[in-house]
């Protein structure tokens, strides 16, 4: 088969966006343990796995600039090596945020006040599906499914809302909550910056398909 | 946006061999048109049908119409001396004639009876400019054209036809045979000309047609697959035959 | 993997080859130079200048080939001018305008074969042909005529060979350019295929100075110094080389190896001659001024 190499390089760079995505995933789900639990050890962990993280961006990038310096892709293939230049930056911030969620439950002290903020894990759970679904629709090109995800992210304001007049009430409520409250509130806006980030990638789904990007001809 | 060239319905038999199947292609004026396709696909022989250097060709059977300037190409009373003097070609391989430079660029004015030394003088000199060759050569105008480098020797090529002042120029692969430098310069070249003239170029190299044609064409086994603006052909061509050839999954 | 490069062999094969390369040419060369040393050794003696410029005359007991030479001329002349535009226009035909590429391909078969014909057969045809039906007896022109009909095979195959060689890139950008076909072959085609021209020419005036069999016949073995440049043409002439065929048929050996010896001159300046014209007529030499 014709350019047999490229093709085989273009599977490798999928499996990598692949593995990057399992392991940003993998970090969503054990914030929600570790806040669940309180477990200090595992958020400990998803700090340490971040570096992993931001070392499969970098190796992406370089997989990409060298795909492009020498194959000179177009149509298609420059849309799927661009978008996934893109996707990359938006998967190691969400990473980051949730490194920085784990930093945050180190500092917490087994308190149980997160039994109080119900919304907060229905965040987590919007966070990890929209992201799941923002990469599964980048994957298979539907176009439907990241609509659907861009749509999620309504939800994901509305619960924000919710958890910011949960919280306000419970720092009324007693002035020394004050301070798990505003970690909380830092938390909540976390997930719903990986919100943010999911519907990015679902935008750059639309790219790598239609060569638009809300309506805008890039390529 | 004008119609300078016009296919209608183009059909050609090599013999048995169906070459052309049923082209319909309108390329505009001072525009380049890139004529894109794997090998042996029918972009050469269309290119060729336009100035009819396909009648030198024994077995040869057309049907249909080509329009230059909505006049019929193939009309039994077109003069084929004046198409070609409205129709210029360069081809693959640089063919300067084993003749001094002046006299290669002189050759075609003078076919078309320029006899006087001052008018030719002007027509070479206005021609050689033209391609950016005039400062290279200009001393030594007398001396043989076989003498330049491959590079210069296209340049010179594309001075020769420019020296009959036509309106449409075809080129077939014009770089394929020249070092990078000199096919960036021929590319340079051909941007500015197309000013004044309609462009028509055959090309292997995907990126060349991506940096010059302003449409493009691709063919395949003798059809026309998709024809629109380049930016268009590359990146979202509409037909998955294109997409494939572009990206190179098949030859 | 490890072998050394430093360790250099003779080869059996290669030494025997070259040292046989080297008797043949050695030998060759020895026999042109016997050949043109024995001629020269022989001849010298009894050479002057005189005998270029004299003729040979019983009452004034001279002699010279004065007239040979005049008449070696006339018909070299005489023959191209005949044989060149009939061989070169059907070269160009053959190449260039004939449909039917059967016809094209026995035309030259039938050109091959007859370059290969022995000359006294040109001869007997030319002497009842153009000396008897035609009435011209014995005279250059018969001879002229003779000769023209040998050499044409040789300017018909040495034209075309030569036309085939020029690219078809030229011919492509010519008619690109809106020439018509006999403009492109005069100013393109021909001016690429000189040096073969030359060629089939420069053969065949090698053809016509050694011809003796043919000249026999027709040209005949006149030595009158011509009266009038066309009326001459009507005279029987003895060439050269029939003029060394009579001179050592009458045991006249010195003679003979005089004539010999101008002969051998005369081919040598003509090759000098030819390969000067060539080069200059070379239109693929990069050196060369256009016109």
């Amino acid at each position: 088969m014709v350019r047999s190499r490229f093709e085989i390089e273009l599977k490798a760079l999928r499996t990598e966006l692949n593995k990057m995505t399992y392991l940003v995933i993998e970090a969503i789900e054990e914030c929600v343990v570790a806040l669940k639990t309180q477990n200090i050890e595992l958020a400990k962990q998803i700090v340490e796995n971040d570096i992993k993280i931001n070392q499969m961006e970098r190796a992406i990038e370089a997989r990409c600039y060298s795909l492009i310096l020498k194959q000179q892709p177009i149509a298609s293939d420059l849309r799927m090596i661009s978008t996934a230049l893109k996707v990359v930056t938006d998967l190691e911030r969400i990473g980051d945020q949730s490194a920085d969620i784990a930093k945050i439950i180190t500092t917490l002290q087994g308190d149980s006040m997160y039994r109080m903020i119900e919304h907060i894990p229905d965040m987590a759970r919007v966070a990890k599906k929209m992201v799941k679904g923002a990469i599964d629709a980048f994957n298979t090109n539907d176009l439907v499914l990241a609509n659907q995800v861009v749509m999620m992210d309504d939800e994901m304001d509305e619960y924000f809302i919710i958890v910011k007049e949960e919280i306000s009430e419970h720092i009324k409520s007693d002035i020394h909550n004050t301070d798990i409250g505003i970690n909380f509130i830092i938390i909540a806006k976390y997930f719903e910056r990986i919100g943010d980030h999911a519907t990015n990638i679902c935008e750059w789904a639309e790219f790598k398909t239609t060569g638009s990007v809300n309506e805008h001809r890039l390529l | 946006m004008e119609n300078k060239i016009e296919a209608r319905d183009l059909h050609l038999y090599y013999g048995e061999k169906h070459a052309l199947k049923g082209i319909n292609l309108d390329i505009y004026k001072n525009k380049v048109t890139a004529l894109i396709g794997p090998s042996g696909c029918g972009k050469s022989t269309f290119l060729k049908s336009i100035n009819r250097m396909n009648d030198y060709i024994d077995n040869v059977k057309i049907t249909g119409q080509i329009y230059i300037d909505e006049e019929e190409v193939y009309s039994e009373r077109v003069d084929t001396t004046i198409l070609r003097k409205k129709v210029g070609m360069v081809f693959q391989q640089p063919n300067p004639f084993p003749m001094s430079i002046y006299d290669n660029v002189a050759y075609g004015p003078r076919v078309h009876g320029v006899k006087d030394k001052k008018q030719l003088d002007t027509i070479v000199k206005k021609s050689l400019d033209s391609c950016v060759l005039y400062e290279e050569v200009k001393d030594r105008l007398t001396s043989s054209a076989l003498g330049l480098s491959g590079g210069q020797q296209q340049r010179l090529c594309i001075a020769r036809a420019l020296a009959v002042s036509p309106d449409i120029i075809l080129l077939d692969e014009p770089t394929s045979a020249l070092d990078p430098i000199s096919t960036l310069k021929i590319e340079e070249l051909l941007l500015q000309l197309k000013e004044e003239y309609t462009i028509v170029i055959v090309t292997h190299n995907m990126q060349q047609a991506s940096r010059i044609a302003d449409y493009t064409a691709f063919f395949l086994s003798g059809e026309m697959i998709e024809y629109g603006q380049t930016k268009d052909i590359f990146s979202l061509p509409k037909d998955k035959r294109t997409e494939d050839y572009i990206t190179g999954r098949f030859g | 993997m490890n072998q050394s490069i430093t360790n250099k062999k003779k080869r059996k094969k290669d030494t025997v080859a070259l040292v046989l390369i080297y008797l043949s040419s050695g030998f060759s060369i020895g026999l042109l130079l016997l050949i043109l040393g024995y001629v020269a050794f022989k001849a010298v003696p009894y050479f002057s200048f005189k005998y270029l410029y004299s003729t040979t005359s019983i009452i004034d007991h001279t002699v010279g080939i004065l007239p040979n030479i005049i008449n070696t001329l006339y018909l070299v002349i005489v023959t191209l001018l005949i044989a060149c535009p009939i061989g070169i226009g059907g070269a160009i035909y053959l190449h260039e305008y004939a449909k039917n590429q059967k016809l094209v391909r026995i035309v030259t078969f039938a050109n091959e074969v007859l370059a290969g014909i022995p000359s006294i057969i040109y001869g007997l045809f030319g002497m009842l042909f153009f000396g008897v039906y035609l009435g011209w007896g014995f005279s250059i022109l018969t001879g002229a005529c003779t000769l023209s009909l040998m050499v044409l095979p040789i300017i018909t195959r040495n034209t075309q060979t030569s036309l085939e060689t020029v690219p078809k890139s030229y011919r492509e950008a010519a008619l690109g350019l809106g020439t018509n076909k006999w403009y492109m072959i005069r100013t393109v085609l021909l001016p690429s295929a000189i040096p073969g021209v030359l060629t089939g020419v420069i053969l065949s005036i090698g053809r016509i100075i050694s011809e003796s069999a043919a000249l026999l016949f027709t040209a005949g073995s006149g030595v009158l110094l011509p009266k009038g440049l066309f009326s001459h043409l009507f005279n029987s002439g003895a060439t050269l080389t029939i003029q060394l065929y009579l001179e050592m048929s009458k045991a006249n050996y010195e003679n003979a190896f005089v004539i010999a010896f101008v002969l051998v001159i005369v081919v040598l300046l003509l090759n000098l001659f030819a390969k000067f014209i060539a080069s200059k007529w070379d239109v693929s030499k990069v050196e060369n001024n256009g016109k």
